[in-house]
């Protein structure tokens, strides 16, 4: 049983002070149930995740109290990524025909703050500031650029191309190019990172309809089918966030083992993909996945983003809505956002920021505390 | 002269003139960990005991924090006095790689690779005057 989304919606990431998280999360249902051509009573099912705007099945007080099943998911930033593989699990167990997926956040303003004893370390570790996720990035991409070769020009190269693609895309909170000099020469937060080259906790909402394929073609002529998707945490031995300790000897992360599962479920290849969407937490991140989902070796980034490859126009268009660098980062939205991106771009809809070459396949990363991964891949039903 | 208090129990030998690290071994795969656990992070065993870390290692990465962080961040600075300080990983051999603060808190004192030691330091005081003190890293 393939399983499809035949539904999208967004509402706006950034700042809305005149609406709550959850309203946020019940704009983007109505969209997309609205855009699938069906009504909240269809449901048969909900799954979703807001990690700092209540819990997601208060979305039912919003939209109707039908007696559906809503699961709560609560996964750290891989929570959006979570949700979906539920629902996909949900429908092709037979079980359910269609059902809802929603994921919606509001943070406040600054660097997450994180809680130790949520995490199992001491709060020694939080009280003498180590427990800054924006450190690990930095220490992880620092390492990487001594051994593969990366220049701090392209840690600037991938912010200006985020936010580039950024101002094309309405949704969007960062909505102003700013040039590689200016991204460059502005305050350092964490050596290598600047300032402009981290996203930022913002506020937004997705929601996303899915069905059994088979049935796809009732609620829309465009069913973009969920060829591969596949959730990991970390093995002993690979670099994550919020570690006190790892090993001396390194095995591979989360994402490499999600991306290699999502591409065996999907039965293609790194080449095969036309648009992707790579966490990109911060500029390092999205260079340092671009390898660890197998779209290139290590070290090659470098040229590929100094090619311009990388651009909408580019032989690999990366994050091509802005990613989290451009539309800042509610935890619960993130990684639903980058699907319903990729819906966009595949069914052609993408506008000013369209992927040119009529893309057929799309590919969509998240990766979070503690060292988890979520990866799909997404497919134009003609 | 004040008292001076370890941040944690169990995190290093203290007091001591010649303090180290404490960590677990498992009995069983032979991976230490960092701080001590009751069970292997590799292989989940219960059989693991408590060693002293080796005091000096090679540096494996690094950063500097640039901003003062939010609680639960705790010392005695304000964002007026907040100094940055350096953060890195530390290949403490054939044990584990310990991230920890780091003494030298410009990009041009820290390089992958140099060799670093152990040192217990000042990070706070306490409501009753104690010193509490921490470990951290510093250039060898």
């Amino acid at each position: 049983m393939d399983v499809a989304i035949v539904g999208i919606g967004i509402h706006p990431f950034g700042r809305t002070p005149e609406r709550s998280g959850l309203q946020q999360g019940s704009y983007a249902a109505r969209m997309a149930l609205k855009d699938a051509g069906v009504e909240w009573k269809d449901m048969q099912f909900g799954f979703g995740g807001s990690v700092s705007a209540g819990s997601a099945d208060a979305l039912v007080n919003e939209l109707g109290l039908t007696g559906l099943p809503f699961i709560n998911v609560n996964n750290g930033c891989a929570t959006g990524g979570s949700s979906l593989i539920s629902a996909y699990n949900a429908i092709k167990s037979g079980e359910y025909d269609i059902g809802m997926v929603a994921g919606f956040d509001k943070h406040d303003r600054g660097a997450f703050n994180a809680d130790p004893k949520q995490m199992g370390i001491g709060m020694w570790y939080g009280e003498t500031g180590l427990m800054m996720t924006t450190q690990f990035f930095a220490m992880k991409i620092q390492r990487y650029m001594s051994q593969y070769s990366i220049s701090r020009n392209s840690l600037a190269k991938v912010a200006e191309k985020a936010f580039k693609n950024g101002a094309k895309n309405p949704n969007a909170w960062r909505r102003e190019e700013i040039s590689a000099e200016e991204i460059t020469n502005a305050p350092m937060v964490s050596d290598p990172l600047t300032k402009f080259m981290f996203c930022a906790p913002g506020e937004g909402g997705i929601s996303l309809i899915l069905c059994r394929a088979d049935k796809a073609k009732q609620y829309t002529d465009k069913p973009i089918i969920l060829k591969g998707a596949a959730f990991r945490s970390r093995r002993y031995g690979s670099f994550e966030v919020f570690a006190p300790s790892q090993a001396l000897e390194q095995v591979d992360g989360p994402t490499v083992d999600a991306s290699k599962a999502a591409f065996a479920m999907a039965g293609v290849e790194p080449k095969d993909i036309d648009v992707l969407q790579l966490q990109d937490t911060e500029s390092g991140a999205e260079i340092m996945h671009m390898a660890e989902n197998g779209f290139c070796e290590h070290g090659e980034q470098e040229a590929l983003i100094q090619a311009g490859e990388t651009h909408i126009n580019g032989k690999l268009p990366i994050n091509t809505d802005g990613g989290c660098l451009a539309s800042g980062e509610p935890i619960g939205a993130t990684g639903l956002r980058q699907v319903y991106e990729t819906c966009l771009q595949l069914r052609g809809e993408a506008g000013d920021r369209q992927v040119p070459n009529d893309p057929k396949l799309g590919y969509t990363h998240v990766y979070g505390a503690p060292g988890i991964s979520a990866v799909t891949i997404l497919e134009r039903q003609d | 002269m004040t008292n001076k208090v370890a941040i944690a129990e169990g995190l290093f030998t203290w007091p001591s003139d010649n303090p180290a690290l404490l960590g677990s071994r498992c009995q069983v795969c032979g991976i230490a960990e960092f701080p001590q656990k009751l069970s292997c992070p590799a292989c989940g065993s219960q059989d693991v005991k408590v060693e002293a870390l080796p005091r000096r290692g090679k540096l494996w990465s690094w950063t500097i924090q640039s901003f003062m962080p939010k609680k639960p961040y705790h010392t005695d600075e304000t964002p007026e006095t907040f100094r940055p300080y350096g953060v890195g990983y530390i290949e403490l051999p054939g044990a584990v790689c310990v991230e920890s603060r780091l003494y030298e808190n410009t990009a041009e004192k820290l390089e992958i690779g140099m060799e670093m030691e152990l040192v217990v330091d000042t990070l706070r005081h306490d409501e009753d005057g104690n010193e509490v003190v921490c470990f951290s890293f510093k250039a060898a």
